[in-house]
């Protein structure tokens, strides 16, 4: 076990590369500060590691070209999903007099206008406790900012941008997800702004990366729950999320995307499931007659879905041990709901728990086939579905652990929602 | 005064429960004789497994000792109807709620004391137990479910043909049924309860419950009820089917404007199930909603199973439970859903029993002592409901009949069924040549046709029966039962497998012993054998009088001319009820001239110039002229050549199809006259046995173990099937590992104008083997 593939794998990595570039190697122990065995087996270390290497390469290259390439401000990275639009705003903090004086007044406005307010119209949030700051970005340091609106707000947008007169500027605005195709034509008719259209998988898998190489010191970017299957002894952790790959990827959108990824670079898209976060509160939604992710969430905190769903000792008394299938497991999500009189002595905040497990354990298993099926065995969940979602993050952790008899480890990123349109700012940056 | 309370309210209960009346005659048959009982209690059906006895009458022939002089006429033989036993397994199928209506029915009714345990299954038994327990005074004997599930899904794999089938919703027809694979291992099954699981099958015993989710039928029950107030599974079922789900869910197209394209995912593919209804001010119509919930459900257990066969590497994945039972809605939605995330690499099948899976399986579980798996058991088309009886939206008349009863029940066979050994591929073979569940036309004409001989069948059966004075009564049922049966075939081709003339014949027939008409034709054989016997010596004479080539031509020429005498086909009874005086050589006149239209002759000639075959299989068809003058001079030349034969005749009777009790006689008879019959039987060179079957059509791979067995031992080089039912309408196109001869006249305009010919036409068809010769034939024996 000592001699592992990795260790070789780290040390070819120190050979080739100069330490200071990669600060991440540079705090490496080659091999001492693994969490988990790894099969010498694993096949796709080796490649993955190959494939870093170039990766660390072009950034090498990417930060003599900077000064040159450097975009004008406002720096922005959209992601239009389907429910909820998301934004990250560079906030320059090392703005010299002679820029401020050259600063036209609409960028300074917009400028003002975003980091003074912590929400938007009605709908619009910064989500402040993510705010990244001190960030140095292109040689330019400043603070990066996490804002999101609902996707059906994006014609008020539109119209403040139009107000703001932000197509004055002559910024290209980079955006992802969806959206970007579908409102393309509104940004240029309602704007008078052009998008440069990003894959909303490369853009996701670029920021996840790049997010937890910036904030891999002090607090976490990313964490685990130790003891996952001991309810009180549950416990957040940050993770070095160091020799990243394999890893498989969960975004919980509002419909769901996994993929598995060997490198920035190499990553595919292994299956998808419509059920999602747009399902959890859709659902929510048409049984409770909550409006908002929040008020579902709420709700969900208050309930109990054992009233709701059909557990294994409901049908078979207690375990159905010939099959190891514990007694507290869910037999039939919602199973209870076929019988009237269950159904009128149900909350609606056991309905809205009920949907959040059926929905969370859903995902735990096809992603826990999909590991299986790639051999994959760390799994990183993100996306906007998690938000505030510490229930669903630790029935993941739970169900991975448990039903892989703690081989598969479930990670979660602080910044959730955010990779896509971090991973769009990134391409405004350094186009790839 | 508890007690008294208690006495009241089943009182009253027991009146209550006798408001809902049951058919005794349709539902819960040969209970008298019932033992071994097994229930199996869903989430909302019963389904209830027992075997019995059931007295039959069968037409048995004896031979008259002629050396006494008891004989009372010149007959050749005496037919008696005698009552047999038969064992037959009953599998009823009916909704929880009328469990305690069932259970009194039961108890009523139940004559045998013998029976002291209910094996007892599924996830309401223990729910059930105490009331089960109680009521029939039986003690419940818990099954595992899933061991249940899975024993009863080998036996209906293995026993009933067309049990599995995938479903096309847009294709000419829905359902396209499989040719059961000898083996059935390894595959998935995919049960679809209130829940999922997903087991693994290695063997007969070896099987694995793989996984599972929670997202199964309960959950498009209890959130569809809670979405649409709707509280039926089928209601919302049907809701589902009208409902349009895009307007609920968030498609690709809803987040991308179209397809997006980089990941080959095209617009119209769901993003986010219920992704829509993320909102407080809209209102979505039960129909859209539930049209959602079905899919969303559907493409989850679709993808999981998916996921599980890759990483076990099956293909054959079987999917049962509550959730598919025979609905169209599910099995297509389930089927999109296997199609989407394999690509088509795998199949989603689907098997017509598996409501009953559970219940079969807690059965033999319970009769092991009995060694059901030893025998071969066959699905009894006149006591089985058949796919979708009680679909309201299929064939709303039939529900109304039996409420939502539904029935399988099958025969315990006398002998054990297998392959013919000399078929080239047991796995491809199909008995039927033509398939009326997917060819509209032929179905159309052969429905009417059964329809129009129906009256035929009735006054035969009546006259069978001269002495009985409710023959009439009972054909009258008959009558009914049939032609229930055939309108529900016209709307539900699909009911018992793939539709075919075969199973048209076979239905006819279990309907016709159901109401104890066993052998309708009896006495027109017995008739047609004395005459025909009187012929013999005259045509043996007559033919060996020709040279050895005229010889050959005039024995085909016999056995043609001696297929026309086929009360099964109306062109040809028309004829003799009307003509008594019809006989051979007005047969012989019939025949078209060669070259016929399928013909051969000329190469089965050469042939016979070539060594003789070591062992000829004769698969014989009518009684009277067709195996004495015809069938018989046949058999005899092939002897004299130095062939041994073999010949096959039905175990129970089928039209006027000589079964083997009657072969048995008429060879006995004959060989008394011919030396030549009479030392290939005392050589032990001429042998009967019986096929298996009681079907005037022929399936090549349910045959008696002991026919099989013979035609191994004695390295069987030629197989010789004779007649309309059993060349044409079967194994016309059957391949087989040996040289096989194929002879028929066609008796019906319709066919033969398929076939390219007219009535009467003639096919000879003379095949060896396609690929190249097997060892055993290649290796000529010495003369």
């Amino acid at each position: 076990m000592a001699f592992n593939g990795y260790q070789r794998d780290d040390d070819t990595i120190d050979e080739d590369e100069t330490p200071k570039k990669q600060p991440r190697s540079n705090q490496e122990m080659p091999g001492s500060v693994r969490n988990e065995p790894r099969s010498e087996a694993d096949a796709p270390a080796g490649a993955a590691t190959s494939e870093r290497r170039t990766s660390n390469a072009t950034t090498r290259h990417r930060i003599d070209s900077v000064k040159k390439t450097r975009p004008p401000f406002p720096w922005f990275g959209m992601d239009i999903g389907g429910t909820l639009v998301k934004l990250v705003y560079f906030e320059p903090k090392d703005i010299t007099a002679e820029e401020e004086q050259e600063e036209v007044e609409n960028l300074k406005s917009i400028r003002r206008y975003l980091t003074s307010n912590i929400a938007y119209g009605k709908t619009g949030i910064r989500d402040v406790h993510l705010e990244l700051q001190d960030l140095t970005l292109c040689g330019r340091t400043g603070n990066l900012h996490f804002i999101r609106f609902p996707t059906h707000d994006l014609p008020a947008f539109l119209q403040m941008g139009r107000s703001k007169h932000f197509s004055s500027l002559h910024t290209t605005l980079c955006a992802t997800g969806g959206g970007a195709y579908k409102f393309e034509g509104d940004f240029r008719t309602m704007a008078d702004l052009e998008l440069h259209k990003l894959d909303e998988l490369d853009c996701l898998v670029r920021g996840v990366l790049y997010i937890d190489s910036v904030v891999s010191r002090g607090s976490s970017e990313c964490y685990y729950f130790e003891n996952p299957t001991d309810p009180d002894h549950c416990i957040q952790r940050p993770y070095a999320l160091e020799n990243p790959y394999p890893l498989l990827l969960v975004n919980i959108g509002s419909g769901v995307s996994i993929l598995a990824v060997y490198s920035e670079s190499n990553y595919k898209r292994v299956t998808g499931t419509s059920l999602g976060g747009g399902t959890f509160l859709g659902l929510c939604c048409l049984l409770t007659g909550c409006s908002t992710f929040e008020e579902a969430l709420e709700m969900a905190s208050n309930g109990e879905s054992t009233h709701v769903d059909k557990l294994v000792r409901d049908i078979y008394g207690g375990d159905y041990e010939k099959f190891g299938l514990p007694g507290w497991a869910v037999a039939s999500s919602f199973g209870n709901m076929m019988f009237k009189d269950k159904r009128e002595s149900v909350s609606k905040e056991d309905l809205a728990r009920a949907m959040l497990v059926t929905i969370t354990n859903n995902i735990g298993s096809i992603t826990r086939m999909c590991a299986l099926n790639e051999n994959i065995e760390r799994v990183v969940f993100v996306g906007n579905f998690l938000r505030v979602n510490t229930l669903s993050m630790k029935l993941l952790a739970y169900a991975m652990d448990y039903w892989s008899k703690g081989q598969l480890k479930a990670l979660f990123m602080r910044h959730e929602g955010y990779f896509g349109a971090v991973g769009a700012l990134l391409e405004l940056l350094h186009p790839s | 005064m508890a007690e008294c309370g208690r006495v009241d309210s089943s009182t009253s209960s027991h009146t209550m429960d006798k408001s809902i009346t049951l058919p005794p005659d349709e539902i819960f048959r040969n209970l008298e004789n019932a033992k071994r009982f097994a229930i199996d209690i869903g989430g909302s059906l019963t389904k209830l497994a027992y075997y019995s006895t059931v007295q039959h009458k069968v037409a048995k022939v004896r031979s008259f000792d002629h050396s006494t002089k008891e004989a009372p006429s010149d007959k050749l033989y005496e037919i008696s109807v005698q009552e047999e036993v038969t064992a037959r397994l009953h599998f009823i199928k009916f909704e929880n709620a009328y469990i305690e209506t069932c259970l009194d029915f039961i108890k009523d009714h139940l004559v045998n004391t013998e029976t002291k345990v209910i094996k007892a299954t599924g996830g309401g038994a223990h729910k059930f137990k105490e009331l089960i327990e109680r009521k029939l005074g039986l003690k419940v004997d818990k099954e595992d479910e899933m061991t249940c599930l899975i024993k009863g899904c080998n036996f209906v794999l293995r026993n009933i043909p067309h049990e599995a089938f995938v479903y096309a919703k847009h294709a000419d027809s829905e359902f396209r049924f499989q040719t059961t694979h000898p083996d059935i291992f390894p595959y998935l099954l995919v049960n679809i309860g209130s829940g999922v699981s997903i087991v693994k099958v290695e063997s007969e015993d070896k099987f694995e419950r793989i996984g599972g989710s929670s997202i199964g039928g309960g959950t498009f029950w209890g959130l569809g009820a809670l979405l649409t107030k709707t509280k039926r599974f089928d209601e919302l079922l049907q809701l589902a089917s009208k409902g349009q789900h895009t307007s609920v869910d968030m498609l690709v197209k809803d987040i991308y404007g179209g397809s997006y394209g980089s990941l080959g995912l095209t617009g119209d593919l769901i993003a986010s199930s219920f992704g829509k209804s993320a909102t407080a001010d809209k209102e979505f119509s039960k129909e859209d909603m539930a049209k959602s919930l079905l899919h969303m459900i559907s493409n989850d257990i679709g993808q999981l199973a998916c996921l599980y066969a890759k990483l076990h590497n099956l293909s054959r994945v079987y999917f049962g439970g509550f959730f598919i039972r025979g609905h169209p809605v599910t099995m297509h939605t389930i089927t999109y859903s296997i199609n989407f995330f394999t690509k088509g690499e795998v199949q989603a099948l689907f098997l017509r029993h598996e409501g009953y899976l559970g219940a079969i399986g807690a059965f033999l579980k319970g009769a092991e002592e009995d060694n059901p798996n030893q025998y071969s058991w066959g699905e009894n088309y006149a006591g089985s409901s058949g796919l979708m009886s009680v679909s309201p939206d299929m064939y709303p008349m039939q529900r109304a009949r039996s409420g939502t009863f539904d029935m399988l029940e099958m025969d315990r066979l006398e002998r054990q069924l297998v392959n013919l050994p000399l078929l080239q591929d047991p796995s491809s073979y199909i008995p039927d040549t033509v398939d009326l569940t997917e060819d509209a036309q032929a179905r159309e004409y052969w429905l009417y046709c059964f329809e129009e001989a129906l009256d035929g069948v009735v006054k035969r059966a009546v006259a069978s029966q001269p002495d009985l004075p409710e023959a009439a009564e009972r054909a009258e049922k008959f009558r009914q039962k049939y032609r229930h049966k055939l309108q529900t075939l016209r709307y539900q081709p699909f009911a018992y497998g793939s539709l075919t003339v075969r199973s048209l014949l076979d239905t006819r027939e279990h309907c016709l012993n159901e109401f104890n008409f066993p052998d309708p034709y009896s006495k027109v054989k017995q008739r047609e054998n004395d005459m025909a016997l009187k012929y013999y010596q005259k045509a043996v004479n007559s033919l060996e009088k020709l040279s050895w080539e005229e010889r050959q031509f005039a024995l085909v020429r016999g056995v043609l001319a001696g297929n026309v005498f086929d009360w099964g086909a109306k062109a040809v009874s028309d004829v003799l009820e009307s003509d008594p005086e019809f006989g051979f050589e007005e047969a012989k006149k019939q025949l078209e001239e060669r070259p016929w239209l399928i013909d051969s002759y000329d190469q089965w000639l050469e042939r016979l110039k070539g060594p003789p075959h070591r062992c000829a299989l004769f698969f014989v068809d009518n009684s009277g002229m067709d195996i004495i003058l015809g069938v018989m001079p046949f058999v005899r030349e092939l002897l004299s050549r130095g062939t041994e034969v073999v010949l096959a005749s039905n175990s129970g009777p089928a039209l006027n199809d000589v079964t083997n009790g009657e072969l048995q006689i008429l060879t006995e008879r004959i060989a008394a006259m011919d030396p030549v019959i009479q030392a290939g039987l005392k050589e032990d060179r001429l042998t009967l046995v019986q096929s298996g079957s009681s079907s005037p059509c022929l399936d090549l791979s349910r045959l008696d173990k002991v026919l099989a067995m013979v035609v191994r031992e004695r390295k069987t080089d030629l197989v010789i099937i004779e007649g309309m039912g059993r060349a044409i309408h079967t194994n016309y196109y059957a391949m087989l590992r040996c040289e096989s001869l194929k002879m028929a006249v066609i008796k019906n305009s319709w066919l033969a104008d398929r076939l390219g010919g007219k009535l009467f036409s003639v096919v000879f068809k003379y095949e060896l083997p396609a690929a190249k010769a097997d060892q055993d034939s290649a290796v000529l024996p010495p003369v």
